[in-house]
């Protein structure tokens, strides 16, 4: 690159101030959460003892049952709405991208209308209609509303994947004598998996960020996700902020998030800019 | 179906036509088994995708609007009765709501307008990043995207809070920080780190779809601006502005009516204090934590009007084209 020393310099400030911008409340949370409960208030960045306390207390002490069940129904709960959403999402792009039929405009202009739904408008008619049922603080009882997340913008970013495979690949592939399952399994599955894992991924992290649905549809740890949860930790006393716990806490369930923005970076981007705007 | 309705037409001028249209029937018949069949597999696969989109929003949405119109409470479901319009007015003449509507509303103007700008500057970087630090930039910029908005929320409350924040210290240089500065005692303050933490958390979703608008800009566009002498502000403002105005206009509608929709970051930081209350977290209070079914419901049907309202006056008034910028043509 014919970069000239003061070009160099640039991208060197503007790096690192992405950086800090981008990492520095993360940095922020994990340096409090490393804190020992009697340094919680020296209004200091840095602990001045690292310390491992905060981890103990919610992986093997008090605050453990509240919180590592919270990640238990986070995992599952997230991860089957992801599966059902990913499911419906793939045939439904599939039929846009390759099939002709009226109505194809309406269920995208529907995903579209789902996906700018306020939740809290959903949230209340559901409290009361699950708890009428037995759904209330049940999985399937977040996973369905879940839907209303995942689903649409699943849809939107894997029609846009589908409309760039080229499909006459298939056709190739049967014209040199593979069979029709063959041809799909050979020549379209490698082309098309990549986009649903994408969009898997991006329906995931919108699940596992969840407030709304579970703090509103959820009442004890039979159900309740880490969100809310987080919003429920006590001290370990009636008189200690539980801010150490909650720190240990947000920074174990950021770790996936960083692990798979840093193995998937490219994939993520190339998913929410296709699915968004393609003129 | 029209043509098999269509009366036969006797007179010899349209006599032509009526042959072409029968002609077109026969090749419609033969061709409509194809096209039925496709039509029948396109709603087999879309099909259940569309059923549930429909189940899990359109349904409740139509159930909020058949209970706002009831006195309905769980803590005394007996007393529940049907009676018009009444939970509206008490809520549009309660001064509250308005209150309400207004925080919502300027979190939302000021969360956007940041963004844009701070979004379009990150784009900007990431879509002229050299090839080394573009891996790099991007990855960082997914973190804040990727994180839990509550996870968000907290990491700035606790970087402010008076008790075990580090702001105060480091900024006591300041004026009007300093040590004993409470900004969570005050709506100002309060709504100063709430919008913080919504801008940081929210703007590389915005930047990346201004980065997309910006893969759009013909680049022959902008060198012959820069040989014909155009500085880097003016190839900016002239060529890539208004060359990517689709994709800023999504981008701020998106992001608007995401905003509009604050709750954790509210929730987590103040619970609604020092009137702090954004619309979301009152619909929350009112039929979640008090149980009023009826009033809530009379909420969250507003703040839906309202959702419409704002995507009805960008279309409208704006232009902005949502299908064709999505996607669709």
């Amino acid at each position: 690159m014919g970069l000239t020393t003061k070009q160099k310099v640039w991208w060197a400030v503007i790096t690192v101030v992405v950086l800090v911008y981008a990492l520095f409340p993360v940095a922020a949370i994990a340096a409090t959460s490393f804190k020992i409960p009697s340094e919680l208030d020296n209004g200091r960045f840095l602990p001045g003892t690292w310390s491992l306390i905060n981890y103990e207390q919610i992986l093997v002490g008090d605050a453990q049952s509240l919180f590592l069940s919270s990640l238990r129904n986070s995992i599952g709960i997230s991860l089957i709405a992801t599966a059902i959403a990913a499911v419906l999402a793939t045939l439904a792009a599939y039929a846009i991208a390759r099939l002709d039929f009226p109505g194809k405009r309406l269920i995208l202009t529907t995903a579209l209308a789902v996906s700018i739904f306020p939740v809290i408008s959903i949230v209340t008619p559901l409290f009361n209609l699950w708890r009428t049922i037995g759904l209330y603080d049940t999985w399937p009882g977040l996973i369905i509303p879940y839907l209303s997340l995942t689903l649409p913008i699943s849809i939107w970013i894997l029609t846009a994947f589908f409309r760039q495979i080229p499909w006459e690949l298939e056709q190739a592939a049967q014209v040199d004598g593979a069979t029709t399952w063959q041809a799909f399994r050979k020549a379209i599955v490698p082309l098309a998996a990549p986009g649903v894992f994408t969009t898997a991924l991006i329906a995931f992290f919108i699940a596992w960020n969840d407030f709304v649905y579970g703090i509103s549809l959820t009442s004890t740890e039979a159900a309740r996700p880490v969100p809310a949860a987080l919003a429920f930790f006590t001290g370990a006393s009636q008189f200690e902020e539980p801010t150490g716990s909650i720190s240990a806490a947000a920074v174990v369930v950021t770790i996936p998030v960083v692990v798979l923005v840093l193995l998937f970076q490219r994939q993520i981007v190339a998913g929410l800019t296709q699915g968004a705007v393609k003129g | 179906m029209s043509a098999q309705v269509a009366p036969a037409k006797g007179s010899g001028a349209s006599e032509a036509a009526a042959e072409e249209e029968a002609r077109k029937r026969r090749n419609r018949a033969q061709k409509s088994d194809r096209t039925r069949a496709e039509s029948r597999l396109g709603w087999y696969l879309a099909g259940p995708a569309f059923v549930v989109m429909l189940a899990v929003t359109a349904y409740p949405i139509a159930q909020a609007i058949f209970d706002s119109l009831f006195r309905f409470r769980l803590s005394a479901p007996d007393e529940r009765a049907f009676i018009g319009l009444t939970n509206y007015v008490v809520v549009l003449s309660d001064v509250v709501f308005w209150r309400v509507l207004g925080v919502t509303l300027l979190i939302t103007v000021v969360a956007v307008a940041v963004e844009v700008v701070l979004g379009f500057a990150l784009a900007l970087v990431m879509h002229r990043a050299i090839t080394q630090l573009r891996g790099l930039l991007r990855t960082a910029i997914l973190v804040p995207y990727g994180i839990i908005t509550v996870v968000s929320a907290f990491a700035w409350f606790y970087a402010f809070d008076i008790s075990s924040g580090f702001v105060n210290t480091w900024f006591a240089w300041v004026p009007g920080v300093d040590e004993n500065l409470n900004w969570f005692a005050n709506m100002g303050t309060s709504l100063f780190v709430i919008i913080a933490s919504e801008i940081w958390k929210t703007t590389p979703f915005i930047s990346l779809l201004l980065l997309a608008g910006l893969a759009q800009v013909p680049t022959e566009l902008e060198e012959a601006a820069e040989v014909d002498g155009a500085t880097w502000w003016q190839r900016l403002n002239r060529v890539v502005i208004p060359n990517m105005k689709a994709a800023i206009m999504v981008a701020v509608l998106f992001r608007a009516l995401d905003a509009f929709r604050i709750f954790d970051n509210v929730f987590i930081m103040t619970g609604g204090a020092n009137n702090t209350e954004v619309l979301s977290l009152l619909a929350y209070r009112t039929s979640i934590a008090r149980l009023e079914i009826g009033l809530g419901s009379a909420i969250s049907v507003l703040l839906f009007v309202c959702v419409i309202l704002i995507c009805f006056i960008a279309i409208k008034l704006f232009k902005v084209d949502l299908a064709g910028a999505r996607g669709e043509k």
